[in-house]
Protein backbone atom coordinates (compact mmCIF):
# COMPACT_ATOMS: atom_id res chain seq x y z
CA UNK A 1 0.00 0.00 0.00
CA UNK A 2 1.24 3.43 -0.77
CA UNK A 3 1.67 6.16 1.62
CA UNK A 4 0.26 9.64 0.73
CA UNK A 5 3.38 12.10 0.49
CA UNK A 6 3.62 15.27 3.04
CA UNK A 7 2.97 19.09 1.65
CA UNK A 8 7.17 19.15 1.96
CA UNK A 9 7.67 16.52 -0.73
CA UNK A 10 5.11 18.95 -3.33
CA UNK A 11 6.98 21.72 -2.62
CA UNK A 12 10.68 20.07 -3.28
CA UNK A 13 9.32 18.29 -6.25
CA UNK A 14 7.98 22.02 -7.90
CA UNK A 15 11.41 23.70 -6.58
CA UNK A 16 12.71 20.89 -9.16
CA UNK A 17 10.27 21.43 -11.73
CA UNK A 18 11.29 25.04 -11.65
CA UNK A 19 14.64 24.70 -12.13
CA UNK A 20 14.21 21.86 -14.73
CA UNK A 21 11.79 24.18 -16.55
CA UNK A 22 15.21 26.51 -17.04
CA UNK A 23 16.87 23.67 -18.59
CA UNK A 24 14.65 23.12 -20.67
CA UNK A 25 14.42 26.34 -22.22
CA UNK A 26 17.99 26.93 -21.92
CA UNK A 27 18.54 23.63 -23.73
CA UNK A 28 16.54 24.25 -26.57
CA UNK A 29 17.43 28.00 -26.65
CA UNK A 30 21.64 26.97 -26.84
CA UNK A 31 20.54 24.52 -29.60
CA UNK A 32 19.47 27.66 -32.10
CA UNK A 33 22.55 29.55 -30.10
CA UNK A 34 25.54 27.79 -29.26
CA UNK A 35 27.71 30.77 -28.58
CA UNK A 36 26.04 32.90 -26.30
CA UNK A 37 28.22 32.45 -23.45
CA UNK A 38 25.87 34.30 -20.82
CA UNK A 39 23.36 31.53 -21.44
CA UNK A 40 25.91 28.54 -20.94
CA UNK A 41 27.33 30.07 -17.81
CA UNK A 42 23.42 30.45 -16.48
CA UNK A 43 22.98 26.59 -18.10
CA UNK A 44 26.31 25.29 -15.63
CA UNK A 45 24.57 27.13 -12.72
CA UNK A 46 21.28 25.94 -12.91
CA UNK A 47 22.80 22.20 -13.63
CA UNK A 48 24.69 22.44 -10.49
CA UNK A 49 21.44 23.44 -8.66
CA UNK A 50 19.72 20.54 -10.12
CA UNK A 51 21.92 18.42 -8.77
CA UNK A 52 21.48 19.65 -4.90
CA UNK A 53 17.95 19.83 -5.35
CA UNK A 54 17.76 16.15 -6.68
CA UNK A 55 19.99 14.57 -4.20
CA UNK A 56 17.50 15.92 -1.13
CA UNK A 57 14.62 14.67 -2.76
CA UNK A 58 16.58 11.09 -3.06
CA UNK A 59 17.89 11.16 0.30
CA UNK A 60 14.05 11.35 1.91
CA UNK A 61 12.08 10.19 -1.10
CA UNK A 62 13.79 7.13 -2.85
CA UNK A 63 15.47 7.56 -6.38
CA UNK A 64 14.24 10.07 -9.15
CA UNK A 65 16.22 8.18 -11.96
CA UNK A 66 17.11 4.61 -12.43
CA UNK A 67 19.14 2.54 -14.63
CA UNK A 68 22.49 3.53 -12.16
CA UNK A 69 21.47 7.54 -12.30
CA UNK A 70 20.28 7.51 -8.73
CA UNK A 71 21.48 5.46 -5.87
CA UNK A 72 18.97 2.51 -4.49
CA UNK A 73 17.90 2.56 -0.87
CA UNK A 74 17.43 -1.33 0.65
CA UNK A 75 15.29 -2.87 -0.42
CA UNK A 76 15.27 -1.65 -3.76
CA UNK A 77 12.93 1.59 -3.88
CA UNK A 78 13.20 2.47 -7.79
CA UNK A 79 9.27 0.83 -8.14
CA UNK A 80 7.97 2.44 -4.79
CA UNK A 81 5.14 4.08 -6.02
CA UNK A 82 3.14 6.84 -5.83
CA UNK A 83 4.34 7.73 -9.90
CA UNK A 84 4.48 11.28 -10.96
CA UNK A 85 0.74 10.58 -12.76
CA UNK A 86 -0.76 9.28 -9.82
CA UNK A 87 0.50 12.58 -7.16
CA UNK B 1 9.88 42.49 -31.16
CA UNK B 2 7.32 45.00 -32.33
CA UNK B 3 5.91 46.05 -29.23
CA UNK B 4 2.44 47.58 -31.18
CA UNK B 5 1.70 43.79 -32.20
CA UNK B 6 -1.49 42.22 -30.88
CA UNK B 7 -1.49 38.56 -29.51
CA UNK B 8 -5.03 38.20 -31.72
CA UNK B 9 -6.86 39.17 -34.37
CA UNK B 10 -10.44 38.67 -35.86
CA UNK B 11 -12.61 38.56 -38.54
CA UNK B 12 -16.02 39.08 -39.24
CA UNK B 13 -17.42 35.99 -41.51
CA UNK B 14 -20.17 36.59 -44.63
CA UNK B 15 -23.59 35.90 -42.36
CA UNK B 16 -26.40 35.10 -45.43
CA UNK B 17 -29.67 36.03 -44.89
CA UNK B 18 -30.04 32.24 -45.61
CA UNK B 19 -27.89 31.14 -42.64
CA UNK B 20 -29.60 29.27 -40.30
CA UNK B 21 -27.71 30.08 -37.15
CA UNK B 22 -27.56 33.79 -35.42
CA UNK B 23 -23.86 35.27 -36.93
CA UNK B 24 -21.33 34.50 -34.69
CA UNK B 25 -20.11 37.87 -34.88
CA UNK B 26 -15.94 37.97 -34.74
CA UNK B 27 -14.20 34.66 -35.41
CA UNK B 28 -10.59 35.28 -33.44
CA UNK B 29 -7.56 33.74 -34.01
CA UNK B 30 -3.88 33.96 -32.29
CA UNK B 31 -1.26 35.18 -33.96
CA UNK B 32 1.67 34.58 -30.88
CA UNK B 33 5.11 36.59 -30.59
CA UNK B 34 6.76 33.61 -32.20
CA UNK B 35 5.54 34.83 -35.43
CA UNK B 36 6.73 38.43 -34.62
CA UNK B 37 10.38 37.38 -33.04
CA UNK B 38 12.95 36.61 -35.68
CA UNK B 39 15.83 34.87 -34.62
CA UNK B 40 15.85 35.21 -30.86
CA UNK B 41 18.49 38.34 -29.81
CA UNK B 42 20.81 37.67 -26.83
CA UNK B 43 19.93 38.49 -23.19
CA UNK B 44 16.53 38.80 -23.67
CA UNK B 45 14.81 39.50 -19.91
CA UNK B 46 13.77 36.35 -17.58
CA UNK B 47 11.02 35.06 -15.52
CA UNK B 48 12.44 33.41 -12.19
CA UNK B 49 12.45 30.22 -12.29
CA UNK B 50 8.88 29.45 -10.95
CA UNK B 51 7.67 31.64 -12.72
CA UNK B 52 8.85 30.56 -16.10
CA UNK B 53 7.45 27.01 -15.08
CA UNK B 54 4.27 28.61 -14.32
CA UNK B 55 4.10 30.36 -17.93
CA UNK B 56 5.76 27.96 -19.99
CA UNK B 57 8.49 30.25 -20.84
CA UNK B 58 11.61 31.33 -19.34
CA UNK B 59 11.20 34.53 -21.67
CA UNK B 60 7.93 37.54 -21.10
CA UNK B 61 8.81 38.05 -24.79
CA UNK B 62 7.55 34.91 -25.64
CA UNK B 63 4.25 34.56 -23.16
CA UNK B 64 0.85 34.40 -24.46
CA UNK B 65 -1.99 34.15 -22.21
CA UNK B 66 -4.90 32.20 -23.38
CA UNK B 67 -8.58 32.46 -22.88
CA UNK B 68 -11.90 31.18 -24.47
CA UNK B 69 -12.41 34.38 -26.57
CA UNK B 70 -16.24 33.71 -27.13
CA UNK B 71 -17.15 33.54 -23.44
CA UNK B 72 -17.68 36.69 -22.98
CA UNK B 73 -20.71 36.42 -25.22
CA UNK B 74 -22.42 34.27 -23.40
CA UNK C 1 18.77 6.05 -24.84
CA UNK C 2 16.21 7.57 -22.58
CA UNK C 3 16.32 7.48 -18.87
CA UNK C 4 13.11 8.07 -17.64
CA UNK C 5 12.83 10.92 -14.18
CA UNK C 6 9.95 10.08 -11.87
CA UNK C 7 8.40 13.74 -12.17
CA UNK C 8 6.35 15.70 -14.56
CA UNK C 9 7.41 18.66 -16.15
CA UNK C 10 4.82 20.72 -15.04
CA UNK C 11 2.45 20.45 -11.41
CA UNK C 12 -0.80 18.75 -13.19
CA UNK C 13 -4.00 19.41 -11.05
CA UNK C 14 -7.21 18.76 -11.44
CA UNK C 15 -10.13 20.21 -10.47
CA UNK C 16 -13.11 18.58 -10.90
CA UNK C 17 -14.35 14.95 -11.48
CA UNK C 18 -15.49 15.39 -15.41
CA UNK C 19 -14.71 12.55 -17.73
CA UNK C 20 -16.23 14.44 -20.28
CA UNK C 21 -13.02 16.38 -20.84
CA UNK C 22 -11.27 13.20 -21.29
CA UNK C 23 -12.69 12.85 -24.48
CA UNK C 24 -11.68 16.04 -25.36
CA UNK C 25 -7.86 15.59 -24.03
CA UNK C 26 -7.04 12.16 -25.31
CA UNK C 27 -7.74 14.30 -28.92
CA UNK C 28 -3.72 15.53 -27.44
CA UNK C 29 -3.20 12.02 -26.81
CA UNK C 30 -3.53 9.70 -30.22
CA UNK C 31 -4.66 12.51 -32.66
CA UNK C 32 -2.60 13.31 -35.60
CA UNK C 33 -1.45 16.59 -33.90
CA UNK C 34 -1.05 15.55 -30.36
CA UNK C 35 2.12 14.88 -28.60
CA UNK C 36 2.67 11.31 -29.30
CA UNK C 37 2.71 11.60 -33.26
CA UNK C 38 4.92 14.92 -32.28
CA UNK C 39 7.40 13.06 -30.22
CA UNK C 40 8.10 10.31 -33.00
CA UNK C 41 7.88 12.57 -35.82
CA UNK C 42 10.64 14.56 -34.50
CA UNK C 43 12.67 11.35 -33.46
CA UNK C 44 12.60 10.05 -36.62
CA UNK C 45 13.76 13.15 -38.47
CA UNK C 46 16.98 13.24 -37.04
CA UNK C 47 18.55 10.56 -39.04
CA UNK C 48 18.13 12.79 -42.02
CA UNK C 49 18.84 16.21 -41.16
CA UNK C 50 21.94 18.62 -40.99
CA UNK C 51 24.00 17.97 -37.69
CA UNK C 52 23.71 21.40 -36.97
CA UNK C 53 20.01 21.20 -36.11
CA UNK C 54 19.95 17.06 -34.60
CA UNK C 55 19.90 18.37 -31.06
CA UNK C 56 17.18 20.90 -31.29
CA UNK C 57 15.00 17.84 -33.21
CA UNK C 58 16.40 15.55 -29.96
CA UNK C 59 15.36 17.70 -27.04
CA UNK C 60 12.17 19.08 -28.51
CA UNK C 61 11.18 15.47 -29.56
CA UNK C 62 12.21 14.01 -26.02
CA UNK C 63 9.89 16.97 -24.52
CA UNK C 64 7.10 15.78 -26.08
CA UNK C 65 7.02 12.42 -24.52
CA UNK C 66 6.76 14.53 -21.13
CA UNK C 67 3.44 16.60 -22.36
CA UNK C 68 2.30 13.00 -23.44
CA UNK C 69 2.97 12.28 -19.68
CA UNK C 70 1.49 15.13 -18.87
CA UNK C 71 -2.04 14.45 -20.93
CA UNK C 72 -2.49 10.75 -20.10
CA UNK C 73 -1.82 12.33 -16.38
CA UNK C 74 -5.05 14.53 -16.68
CA UNK C 75 -6.88 11.67 -18.61
CA UNK C 76 -5.95 9.14 -15.69
CA UNK C 77 -7.40 11.79 -12.94
CA UNK C 78 -10.26 12.67 -14.96
CA UNK C 79 -11.63 8.92 -15.50
CA UNK C 80 -9.77 6.69 -12.51
CA UNK C 81 -12.85 6.73 -10.39
CA UNK C 82 -15.51 6.93 -12.70
CA UNK C 83 -18.37 4.28 -13.00
CA UNK C 84 -19.36 2.75 -15.99
CA UNK C 85 -22.13 4.90 -15.52
CA UNK C 86 -20.52 8.30 -15.41
CA UNK C 87 -18.65 7.41 -18.34
CA UNK C 88 -21.63 6.69 -20.50
CA UNK C 89 -23.23 10.48 -19.20
CA UNK C 90 -19.48 11.56 -19.86
CA UNK C 91 -20.14 10.24 -23.86
CA UNK C 92 -17.00 7.80 -23.02
CA UNK C 93 -19.21 4.68 -23.45
CA UNK C 94 -17.70 3.71 -26.66
CA UNK C 95 -14.42 3.99 -25.45
CA UNK C 96 -15.24 2.16 -22.42
CA UNK C 97 -16.52 -1.17 -24.02
CA UNK C 98 -13.01 -1.43 -25.76
CA UNK C 99 -10.99 -0.33 -23.39
CA UNK C 100 -12.74 0.26 -19.62
CA UNK C 101 -10.69 3.28 -18.47
CA UNK C 102 -7.20 2.13 -20.02
CA UNK C 103 -5.51 4.81 -22.33
CA UNK C 104 -5.71 4.05 -25.71
CA UNK C 105 -3.81 6.09 -28.46
CA UNK C 106 -6.82 7.48 -30.38
CA UNK C 107 -8.16 10.81 -31.23
CA UNK C 108 -11.04 12.75 -30.03
CA UNK C 109 -13.32 10.80 -32.38
CA UNK C 110 -12.11 7.04 -31.96
CA UNK C 111 -10.03 7.01 -34.62
CA UNK C 112 -6.57 4.94 -34.08
CA UNK C 113 -3.42 6.45 -34.37
CA UNK C 114 -1.56 6.04 -37.49
CA UNK C 115 2.23 6.13 -38.59
CA UNK C 116 0.56 8.34 -41.67
CA UNK C 117 0.19 11.54 -39.09
CA UNK C 118 4.28 11.60 -39.05
CA UNK C 119 5.88 13.37 -42.33
CA UNK C 120 9.35 12.54 -42.89
CA UNK C 121 10.00 13.79 -46.97
CA UNK C 122 13.47 13.88 -46.09
CA UNK C 123 13.88 16.93 -46.92
CA UNK C 124 15.78 19.54 -44.41
CA UNK C 125 13.81 22.54 -44.99
CA UNK C 126 10.04 20.60 -46.13
CA UNK C 127 10.90 18.76 -42.71
CA UNK C 128 11.12 21.61 -40.74
CA UNK C 129 8.10 23.37 -42.19
CA UNK C 130 6.67 20.59 -41.47
CA UNK C 131 7.77 20.91 -37.69
CA UNK C 132 6.54 24.39 -37.93
CA UNK C 133 2.92 24.08 -39.03
CA UNK C 134 2.56 20.81 -36.61
CA UNK C 135 3.53 22.90 -33.45
CA UNK C 136 0.81 25.64 -34.59
CA UNK C 137 -1.62 23.25 -35.30
CA UNK C 138 -0.85 21.81 -31.95
CA UNK C 139 -1.18 25.36 -30.06
CA UNK C 140 -5.08 25.71 -31.87
CA UNK C 141 -6.15 21.78 -30.80
CA UNK C 142 -5.11 23.63 -27.21
CA UNK C 143 -6.67 26.37 -27.70
CA UNK C 144 -9.59 24.79 -28.82
CA UNK C 145 -9.48 22.19 -26.02
CA UNK C 146 -9.03 25.47 -23.91
CA UNK C 147 -12.79 27.07 -25.36
CA UNK C 148 -14.42 23.64 -24.41
CA UNK C 149 -12.92 22.97 -20.72
CA UNK C 150 -14.19 24.98 -17.59
CA UNK C 151 -11.91 23.11 -15.06
CA UNK C 152 -9.55 25.92 -13.85
CA UNK C 153 -7.03 23.67 -12.97
CA UNK C 154 -6.40 21.74 -16.08
CA UNK C 155 -6.71 25.06 -17.84
CA UNK C 156 -3.50 26.11 -16.49
CA UNK C 157 -1.88 22.86 -17.41
CA UNK C 158 -3.17 23.35 -21.18
CA UNK C 159 -1.77 26.39 -21.46
CA UNK C 160 1.86 25.68 -20.53
CA UNK C 161 1.56 22.86 -22.85
CA UNK C 162 0.24 25.73 -25.46
CA UNK C 163 2.59 28.08 -24.55
CA UNK C 164 5.80 25.28 -25.50
CA UNK C 165 3.96 25.19 -28.63
CA UNK C 166 4.81 28.37 -29.48
CA UNK C 167 8.30 28.11 -27.92
CA UNK C 168 8.86 24.78 -29.98
CA UNK C 169 8.22 27.22 -33.12
CA UNK C 170 10.03 29.78 -32.75
CA UNK C 171 12.94 27.27 -32.27
CA UNK C 172 12.09 25.27 -35.73
CA UNK C 173 12.20 28.75 -37.00
CA UNK C 174 15.23 29.39 -36.03
CA UNK C 175 17.02 25.87 -37.27
CA UNK C 176 15.33 27.24 -40.83
CA UNK C 177 17.08 30.29 -40.21
CA UNK C 178 20.62 27.91 -39.85
CA UNK C 179 20.02 25.92 -42.37
CA UNK C 180 19.42 29.04 -45.01
CA UNK C 181 23.18 30.57 -43.77
CA UNK C 182 25.95 30.21 -46.25
CA UNK C 183 28.78 27.99 -44.29
CA UNK C 184 30.90 30.18 -41.49
CA UNK C 185 29.11 32.78 -41.92
CA UNK C 186 27.28 33.92 -38.09
CA UNK C 187 23.58 34.85 -38.16
CA UNK C 188 23.86 38.46 -37.29
CA UNK C 189 22.09 39.09 -33.81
Amino acid sequence: MQQTLPEEFYQWMEELQAVDFVLVELTLYLDTHPQDQTAIQQFNQFAQQRKHIKKAIESKYGPLQQYGNSYSGMPWNWSDGPWPWQL
Amino acid sequence: MNSKNTNQKSYVPYHSPYDPCPPIGKKFYSTPPNLYMGFQPYNLPQYSPKEALMKGTLWPAFYDYYENPYEKRR
Amino acid sequence: MWVYEKKLQYPVKVTSCNPTLAKYLIEQYGGSDGELAAALRYLNQRYTIPDKVIGLLTDIGTEEFAHLEMIATMIYKLTKDATPEQLKEAGIADHYVNHDSALFYHNAAGVPFTASYIAAKGDPIADLYEDIAAEEKARATYQWIINMSDDPDLNDSLRFLREREIIHSQRFREAVEILKEERDRKIFF
